[in-house]
Order: C-alpha cells, then sequence, then structure tokens
C-alpha cells in the first residue's frame, strides 16, 4: 500500500476531500447542462425557422465551439472580462459561463436537427386531423424531439464532467486540485503519494463518468427507432 | 441428361424452429425450376443451404456426388461456390467499384483468369443486357433494375453450372421488373441450369421446367408448369393459386 | 491594443504553436495505429485480446487527458517508469485518442452490410479476399468523417499539456499574462493560432463529410 501511495488515501478526511472535489466537479457540469438544454431547446426552435440571418450567425457560434478548446475559451472569460470589462468573475462562473456556451451550441445544434429530422408528413397528418400548430407542437413534435435529445444529452453531459477537469487550471479547488493539494501535504510522510492519488482521481472520474455512458447507450438502443 | 445437383433429405432449424423439414430434389443440366410459394415459407433458406451460406442439421446437399453441404473443408466450399453462382433479391453490388470492376473482381481474384480475357467477356455479357455503357458507372448511378442485371452478369462471368436466382425482381419497381425477367428468359433458352424462386406466377409458368410449390417448410407439390397451374393437385396449393389471382368467383 | 506587444510575443508564440502541433501529430499518429490494432482485434473478436481492449476503451474514454496525463507524469515516475514531457503528452494523446480511433474504424467495419459479405462468399472469395477487397475498403472511406471529428478533438486537448509544463500555447499565454500583463494582446495571439491549427482541419472535415454523404446518398 505505502510503495503505491495509496495509504495516504485513508489519513484524515483526504477521502473525502476527494469526493468533495468531485462534487464540485458534477456540481458545474450539471448547472451547465442544465442551462444548456433549455437555451438549446429554445435556439434550435429558432434555427429551425430556417431563415438565413439566424442560421449564418448560429454556424458562426457553432464553428466557434467547434474549433475553440474550452482552456481557451476558460482563459478569453476569467482573465480576459476582467481586463476588458471590468467584470471579477469567479472562477466557477466563468467555468459555468463557458460550459453553457459550449454545451448550449451542441444542444441547439441536437435540437435543429432532431426538429428537421421529424418528416413533413407527421405536421401534415395532425393538421389533416384538425391540431392546431400549438397542439402538433405540444403533442406530436415536442415529445419525439425530447426522445431523440436524451441520449445525446447525456453524452454531452459525460463529456462535460470529463472537461470541469479543467477548471483546475484557473484555480477551482475540483478533485484533480485537491489531490495535488494531498499529495503536496504528504511529501514527506508518503512519497509515493502521487501514484496512489491520481490512480484514485482516475478511477473517480471512471465512476463518474462510465454508469452514465453506459445508460446512454442502453437508451438509444432501446429507443433506436 | 446429367443430374448436376441432389438434395437428400435436408432439415434445418433456427434454434428450435423447425425451417425447412425433409427436402428433397435433384436437378439436371439445362433444367429450369422455379420455387414458388408464400413468404416465410423457407424458399429463400433453401436456396442459401445450397451454396452453403446456411448450415443444415441433417440430410445433404451434393454436387456431382459430392457433399457440399455440410461440409468442414472451406477450400471445398469455395470451389463449389464457383459452380453454383448466386444473385440475391437486394442485388447487392460493390458500391465502391465500377460496374466493370464489380464484374471482373471474382474472376481475376478468386479464379485467377487473365485480367484481359476476363475484361474482354464482361464487356460481351454487359453488351448483351444492354449495358455496356455503364461499365465505368458506380452502382449508385444506375437504377434498380440494371444493377440486377449486372447482379446477374456478375455471377454469369463465373461459368457456374448452375444459378440460384433469389427472388431477384422482388425489390424492384414494376417497369424494371420486366427488363430483369426478360434477361432470365434468355438464359433459359440458352440451356442455363437454374433454381428461380420467384412470386411472379405468370414468369415462372413461362420459363420453368419444372415448377415446386413450398409451404411450411416442406415441397407440397411440384410439377410441369401447364399441369401444375392448371390442374394443382393438393388443396393447399389450389389455395395458394387462388390467393395469387384476384379473380372473383 | 499594444501592437508592439503583439509583435514582440508572436516569435514565442510561433515556437510554441510548432511544440503543441508536432506533439499533437505525434499523438494522433500513435492514436491511429493503437486504434487500427484494437479495432481489428474487437471485429475479428480474438480471445482474451478483446477483453482487454475493451476495458482499454472504456478505461480511457471516460477520463479526462489531464487526469491522464498527470497520472503518466507524477504518478508513474513512482514506480520508476520516468518519462519526459513530451512523450508524456504523445503518449497521453496516444492512448486517449486510441480507444476512440478504436470506436470509430470498429464500428466503420461493423457497418458494412451482411449482404456484401454473402454476395463476395456467393462469388467464392474467402474470408481473407473478403476482408482485403471488399470489407476494408468500404470501412476506410465509411470512417473518415469519424476519424476527422476525434482528429479536431484531440488537437483542442493539446491545450492541456501546458499542465504537465510543456511551453505550448497555453503556457506561454499564461506565463506572458504573468509576466507583462497584456492580457488581451495574449490572449487574441492564442486565439489566432488555435484558429491556425484547427479552421484548415475542421473546414476538411466538414468537406469530406459532405462528400461522403454525397456518396452513399448520391446528392
Amino acid at each position: 500500500m505505502e510503495a503505491l501511495g495509496f495509504d495516504v488515501l485513508l489519513k484524515g478526511n483526504n477521502m473525502l476531500r476527494l469526493l468533495q472535489g468531485l462534487g464540485v466537479a458534477l456540481k458545474i457540469s450539471l448547472i451547465s447542462v442544465l442551462i444548456s438544454i433549455g437555451l438549446g431547446i429554445v435556439f434550435g426552435m429558432l434555427v429551425s425557422m430556417k431563415k438565413p440571418a439566424i442560421n449564418a450567425v448560429f454556424n458562426v457560434y457553432l464553428e466557434i465551439v467547434r474549433i475553440m478548446p474550452q482552456m481557451v475559451l476558460l482563459f478569453i472569460v476569467y482573465f480576459g472580462t476582467t481586463k476588458s470589462l471590468g467584470l471579477n468573475l469567479s472562477a466557477e462562473a466563468a467555468s459555468i459561463i463557458v460550459f453553457s456556451f459550449w454545451g448550449t451550441a451542441e444542444m441547439t445544434d441536437l435540437v435543429r436537427s432532431a426538429i428537421i429530422s421529424i418528416p413533413v408528413i407527421q405536421y401534415e397528418s395532425s393538421a389533416a386531423l384538425g391540431m392546431s400548430r400549438l397542439q402538433t407542437q405540444v403533442h406530436i413534435i415536442i415529445p419525439q424531439t425530447v426522445r431523440r435529445l436524451i441520449p445525446l444529452s447525456i453524452n454531452l453531459i459525460t463529456r462535460m464532467i470529463k472537461t470541469t477537469s479543467l477548471v483546475m487550471m484557473i484555480g477551482i479547488v475540483e478533485v484533480l486540485k485537491v489531490g495535488q493539494q494531498i499529495i503536496e501535504a504528504n511529501r514527506k510522510a508518503s512519497p509515493n503519494a502521487a501514484f496512489g492519488i491520481f490512480a484514485t482521481v482516475f478511477i473517480l472520474y471512471f465512476i463518474a463518468c462510465w454508469p452514465i455512458s453506459q445508460l446512454s447507450k442502453y437508451l438509444e438502443n432501446k429507443w433506436a427507432n | 441428361m446429367e443430374e448436376i445437383l441432389r438434395v437428400e433429405h435436408l432439415h434445418k432449424k433456427y434454434d428450435d424452429l423447425g425451417v425447412l423439414e425433409d427436402v428433397s430434389l435433384s436437378v439436371h443440366k439445362g433444367e429450369v425450376i422455379a420455387i414458388i410459394g408464400p413468404s416465410g415459407c423457407g424458399k429463400s433458406t433453401f436456396l442459401r443451404c445450397l451454396n452453403g451460406l446456411e448450415d443444415i442439421q441433417d440430410g445433404c446437399v451434393l454436387l456431382h456426388d459430392e457433399v457440399i453441404n455440410p461440409c468442414d473443408d472451406v477450400k471445398k466450399l469455395q470451389k463449389s461456390r464457383e459452380k453454383i453462382g448466386m444473385v440475391f433479391q437486394s442485388y447487392d453490388l460493390f458500391p465502391h467499384k465500377t460496374i466493370l470492376q464489380n464484374v471482373t473482381l471474382a474472376p481475376v481474384k478468386v479464379q485467377k483468369r487473365a485480367k484481359a480475357e476476363v475484361e474482354a467477356e464482361a464487356m460481351e455479357l454487359l453488351t448483351r443486357v444492354g449495358l455496356e455503357s455503364k461499365k465505368d458507372n458506380y452502382p449508385r448511378q444506375l437504377s434498380g433494375g440494371q444493377k440486377q442485371r449486372v447482379a446477374i452478369v456478375r455471377a454469369l462471368i463465373m461459368h457456374p453450372e448452375i444459378l440460384l436466382l433469389d427472388e431477384i425482381t422482388a425489390a424492384l419497381d414494376n417497369e424494371m421488373v420486366r427488363e430483369v425477367l426478360e434477361v432470365v428468359l434468355a438464359l433459359a433458352k440458352e440451356g442455363r441450369t437454374m433454381i428461380i424462386v420467384t412470386h411472379e406466377l405468370q414468369f415462372a409458368r413461362a420459363v420453368a421446367d419444372r415448377v415446386i410449390f413450398m409451404d411450411g417448410g416442406n415441397i407440397v407439390e411440384e410439377g410441369a408448369p401447364d399441369e401444375f397451374f392448371d390442374n394443382p393437385r393438393t388443396e393447399r396449393t389450389r389455395k395458394f393459386l387462388d390467393n395469387e389471382s384476384f379473380t372473383v368467383k | 491594443m499594444d501592437i508592439s506587444a503583439i509583435t514582440q510575443y508572436t516569435p514565442l508564440f510561433v515556437q510554441a504553436f510548432f511544440l503543441t502541433v508536432k506533439i499533437g501529430w505525434i499523438g494522433i499518429a500513435l492514436s491511429l495505429g493503437i486504434g487500427i490494432v484494437c479495432a481489428f482485434v474487437m471485429y475479428f473478436k480474438i480471445p482474451v485480446l478483446t477483453a482487454i481492449v475493451r476495458v482499454y476503451v472504456e478505461l480511457f474514454r471516460n477520463t479526462p487527458l489531464l487526469v491522464q496525463l498527470f497520472f503518466i507524469y507524477f504518478g508513474l515516475p513512482k514506480l520508476g517508469l520516468t518519462i519526459s514531457a513530451e512523450v508524456c503528452g504523445a503518449l497521453g494523446l496516444g492512448l486517449l485518442g486510441g480507444s476512440y480511433m478504436t470506436e470509430a474504424i470498429r464500428s466503420a467495419l461493423e457497418a458494412v452490410p451482411a449482404s456484401q459479405r454473402e454476395s463476395a462468399l456467393a462469388l467464392g472469395m474467402g474470408k481473407g479476399q473478403l476482408f482485403g477487397l471488399i470489407t476494408l475498403p468500404q470501412a476506410i472511406s465509411s470512417s473518415v468523417p469519424a476519424i476527422l471529428a476525434n482528429v479536431i478533438f484531440l488537437l483542442k486537448e493539446t491545450s492541456v499539456f501546458s499542465a504537465i509544463s510543456l511551453m505550448d500555447l497555453m503556457f506561454t499565454a499564461k506565463d506572458l499574462i504573468g509576466l507583462y500583463y497584456d492580457t488581451t494582446e495574449c490572449l487574441v495571439l492564442l486565439v489566432i493560432f488555435y484558429v491556425i491549427m484547427l479552421l484548415p482541419v475542421s473546414l476538411i472535415g466538414r468537406a469530406v463529410e459532405h462528400r461522403a454523404r454525397f456518396a452513399i446518398y448520391g446528392d
């Protein structure tokens, strides 16, 4: 145990602190995903109206998110806004803004293609049955859209959770940073802590993400129609 | 007439479900046999047993008195497939190859024939089915009927002794069915040995020397076409033929 | 905006750019190699190895690169395995990327319709010919969009290399901001260089996706 540095986990409340750090990651991801889903649905419906101006703006937005590493966006929002906008954003607020920016782009794209993929014939048959446009949206379109979105949104959560590891670079004390702190504190007592701690962090992230991605695969297969 | 293929008491199951029960058949050179029957009666499965795409649990398939199914010898099975050509309902041309390449691939790679000779024959066959101008096109650029004619050519160029045709017009639009059936009729006139699974009853009547009716996994009745269609002997055959004809009684 | 600052910093960014690109593409090449081998193992269902590959893929797809890098760079030396930061970066990227490439290649192989297999077998082809002439060529072209998407993803992931003290673009930016407080100028340069690194690949990716859709649907 000592040779691999796992003994550090049992000291004091180290394990608890690691778990709390993971909790920070999960919290940021969850808030960002919820914002992304909400905004994504709204924007998705907007964009699916096929107005060229809206499409152009959206495509630029999407390309920015596609190309820019999240880390760069974090730097821009956290360091950049202080300088140019005079805002003093907390690191946590900055991360939520960046993650939501990213997540909203993806969700908008998903919602748009989900809406577009519903065959026109469904709008026509609902109209033929005398349903109003609102009724068509509520009873026919939205339930199907939501169904298609769920496995993909779950996939997004998994990726967000993994990306939250980046926020340690702007000072947020999440699980990786806690790990570093523990290793630092135990430098003399447990020289091999780096192995055990980082292995544990590795496993913690795996435990956080894997079940969710399995759930996503299961749902995708189940709802393959 | 020389017997080419013989099936003896073939039994096939999927898990516990019996799909083919005690099917026996003898095919002679130059014979055209049409197999008809309701969906799910096992006729396509039967065809696939003949060239080893499906394995059988009992009985055997013999090509020139040699057992090819069940067969553990992979090489033997491969060789037998050169003698038994098959065309599928879904044509399945290779999408990443041109029409000419589709036709010449197997003769060159499997039979190791010279490329020049194969290409010459390929062009001759394509011309016969009216598709020589499409030789450099890709499958996605052809219609269903055209693709099916290419699939037939692809099977013919292997010089098979017997040709299996599995519902080859089932996936085609009506206008294209005719062009494919005419190719098959021409092949029959040439004296090709063929087993044709089809639901085009009029065509079966026109092209076959023998018609076989399958239902529920076994052969219910067989006979010469005129006799078969005009005077079916069993009740099941009669019911099936009546169903298919839409005449008001 | 201070133009002189920008001209002053640009050479530093260029240097960092080349380092990032170098390690990035080595990592990507490694990931393709791993991906091909593992995808073949899974496709041919080789016993024992398939299970190992599956574990590898799940482990690396569900953990962040940053954690993997820390583990390799700080953790492994405790077992006696010391690796330079550059090798660690390429290795981490390769292992992470390998898990994604495995999935992309494997699903492309399995997406070749079974009916293609039957047509080839009915023509007398052996298993080797079937794989080499029919399955593999089709799988290669259908896997390109997914592979390109992975390449873009991996190039973006290189932004975490600064965490293990590699003097890449992020490191340079953070360093200069810390030293001179020319935040805006540094961030502008940072964005420009990442755009240079990623925009070409992204555009190629979109073009290929269009062509792939054309090849399948013909429109």
